[in-house]
């Protein structure tokens, strides 16, 4: 029990996120405390990929998406959960996922991807491409752009000793202290970048040999060998600072992809009074565990959509600590709609945690839609295009209340009002 | 601690109401303030609290009890708090399969068993001890929170017969307040968690719940605060009262006002 008296030791202590070693326990809430340490000198712990929160100091990644980042109030808080609530057609949702994969490998955190449908090894070889020149606001403007590259057969004429040094070329981790990268859809990631990271795959098929076996352990199969996994990689890396061998200064990104789906040996997606239906709850709730005590982040994808008791997805959300959900327009009526032209669907930030606080960073705009470009994903305030034609279309007044229902509801509260109003 | 809330429970840390039942509740919103707020209270009144979390990581209560006043690593050191972390005990549980009694011991069963243990363990830490007889005023339980035992799997049944039993030892025996926090699912149709706030409304003598407004998202007013009161410990007092308040959170203060009387509004 070695471990756990080590993570015992850490826990009350407010030491910085700097006084690690082995002897005290890594908490991933522990305030970065005033510079001085005990040893006197000032010692600043900076894993790349970090930035504190300007909240409480709390250790904050990133997504991948930097417009995402801005609404969770800077970024994903390391030892937490980023649920993501899948759209209908699971279009959008592994583009966010791969999004967090990417930033990790740009990052040079480890990544642990599980998935019970793709292998992880593909999901790897199919993550985005970072877009690395700083001016991406002209990149993203622009349908054809080549980076400009420095013409090799210039000589210097002025700082001519420069000359001599190696040209820069971007091979390992970003060492940029950029927080949060934008990335191109269209381009697959550089295989430099996949060679230097480093990866810990699941896939469930591979792990988990004969599902017909009668289950009478508490969790499903499945689940449990995937704890285990986690479990195994956070104590052999030293994630959770528990191993006296290993120092490690890196976060652990796990993505666990299509969470709860029938692939995984749960059945709360096909009927809605099943008997395993604390599964995943505990699922969740052991993660959680492993997550504060450890320096890891995770996002899962979730078919909440099938999920038929609502109970449960309830429960499930509770248990998480930031879920997001993506509502796209494909399918439905509003593709076709002109009102949405611009979008692509809407994006509901259902939960956001009050970690160490009494408050939390709430964005104040609480209809937001998503719309994907070809370099781009960005989020914004859903916005009604104006009503520019020549006679007053009483046509479109039945769309317009429809998506007036949409603005107002905030956090999943009630939206008062039903009728439009009528001056 | 806040102060206003204090007032509009008028209560003081030195002058409580001894064996009651506390149910806080929460609606569409995030009700733990009203956790910490009782945390910090029941410490500045000298008593002995332990406290079962089960949601969250002892360093986080730590963190913010230290903005309201308290520094629960002192008050676990001098014996005056006793914490079951619930997060990291299930790990515990769950990887290393020792067979030794646990409070969290349900955990281990398929079908979401008994919570004896847990009762057991709370029985024992709250006992008065010999040598501290007279240090600590009452003890206290407090949970955070009922819903998380349904997410494990266990029956909500369960968890009522486990909160009677608590009442008995706690509130009954040894004079001491129970708090504890339960969602209130809303139109989710969760019928084990109806079933449990429904049976712990019934049992309670004060019933804070905070909603959402009705009206949605506001950043000056964050909700709502109902506070009931039921069962009187003296039966000359009026029964059922209620209060609403408004409320604001700030970085170490709630702020309460009366409906639409927010200090951005006025």
């Amino acid at each position: 029990m070695a471990a756990a008296a080590t993570c015992g030791t850490g826990f009350g202590s407010s030491g910085s996120v700097a006084a690690v070693a082995g002897r005290s326990g890594i908490t991933s809430f522990q305030r970065r405390g005033k510079a001085g340490g005990t040893d006197g000198g000032p010692r600043l712990l900076s894993i790349a990929g970090t930035r504190p929160s300007l909240r409480n100091g709390q250790l904050l990644v990133s997504t991948g998406l930097p417009a995402l980042d801005q609404l969770l109030g800077g970024g994903l808080a390391v030892g937490t959960v980023l649920l993501i609530e899948e759209d209908k057609f699971n279009i959008y949702s592994p583009l966010l996922f791969k999004y967090f994969l990417a930033e990790g490998v740009v990052n040079g955190h480890t990544l642990l991807i599980a998935s019970a449908k793709e292998n992880p090894a593909n999901i790897l070889q199919e993550l985005p491409a970072p877009l690395l020149d700083y001016n991406c606001k002209k990149e993203l403007g622009e349908d054809v752009h080549n980076p400009r590259t420095p013409e090799s057969d210039d000589n210097m004429k002025i700082a001519w000793r420069y000359q001599l040094l190696p040209k820069m070329e971007q091979v390992g981790p970003v060492s940029s202290s950029r927080f949060g990268h934008y990335y191109d859809t269209s381009k697959k990631i550089p295989q430099k970048l996949l060679d230097i990271s480093k990866c810990h795959e699941f896939f469930l098929p591979e792990k988990v040999s004969s599902t017909l076996a009668v289950e009478s352990c508490p969790l499903s199969h499945g689940y449990t060998k995937l704890l285990q996994f986690v479990q195994n990689i956070i104590y052999t890396e030293g994630f959770d600072g528990s191993n006296p061998q290993k120092k490690q200064k890196n976060i652990l990104r796990i993505g666990i992809q299509n969470l709860g789906s029938p692939l995984w040996g749960d059945d709360i997606c096909c009927t809605e009074d099943c008997d395993s239906s604390h599964r995943l709850t505990r699922f969740l709730y052991i993660l959680r565990g492993l997550l504060r005590t450890s320096l890891s982040a995770c996002i899962i994808t979730m078919p909440t959509h099938l999920i038929q008791n609502k109970a449960i997805t309830t429960r499930v959300r509770n248990l998480s600590d930031i879920v997001v959900g993506l509502e796209s327009f494909i399918g439905s009526e509003r593709e076709t709609n002109p009102l949405f032209k611009d979008f692509h669907g809407l994006i509901h930030i259902r939960q956001i945690p009050r970690l160490n606080n009494l408050t939390c960073d709430e964005s104040d705009v609480k209809d937001l839609a998503f719309k994907l470009k070809r370099k781009l994903f960005t989020i914004e305030r859903l916005h009604l295009p104006p009503d520019l034609s020549d006679t007053v279309s009483r046509s479109s007044k039945q769309d317009l209340a429809e998506s007036a229902k949409l603005l107002g509801p905030g956090c999943g509260m009630m939206a008062g009002g039903e009728k439009h109003l009528d001056f | 601690m806040f102060p206003e809330l204090n007032n509009l429970l008028n209560t003081t840390p030195d002058r409580t109401e001894q064996g009651t039942l506390t149910l806080l509740c929460d609606a569409k919103t995030d009700g733990s303030f009203l956790v910490h707020h009782f945390l910090s209270f029941y410490l500045k009144a000298n008593c002995k609290v332990c406290f079962v979390a089960l949601i969250q990581s002892f360093s986080h209560y730590n963190i913010v009890g230290q903005k309201l006043g308290v520094s629960l690593s002192t008050a676990r050191e001098r014996g005056q708090l006793v914490f079951l972390e619930g997060l990291k005990s299930s790990i515990d549980i769950f990887f290393q399969t020792q067979e030794e009694p646990h409070p969290l011991q349900f955990f281990r069963e398929a079908n979401g068993g008994n919570l004896q243990s847990l009762y057991e363990f709370v029985r024992d830490a709250l006992k008065p001890r010999d040598s501290e007889e007279t240090m600590w005023r009452y003890p206290v339980l407090l949970v955070d929170n009922l819903s998380v035992l349904l997410s494990l799997g266990v029956g909500a049944v369960t968890v009522l017969d486990f909160i009677q039993y608590c009442r008995a030892a706690v509130c009954c025996e040894l004079k001491g307040n129970i708090v504890a926090l339960v969602h209130d699912s809303g139109d989710a149709e969760d019928e084990e968690n109806d079933i449990l706030l429904n049976g712990l409304s019934h049992q309670s003598h004060l019933i804070l719940r905070a909603e959402g407004l009705a009206t949605g998202f506001c950043k000056d007013v964050h909700g709502q605060l109902r506070i009931l009161w039921r069962r009187p410990l003296q039966p000359t007092a009026q029964r059922d009262r209620s209060l609403t308040y408004q409320y604001k959170i700030q970085d170490k203060n709630v702020f309460f006002f009366a409906k639409g009387m927010s200090p951005a509004v006025l």
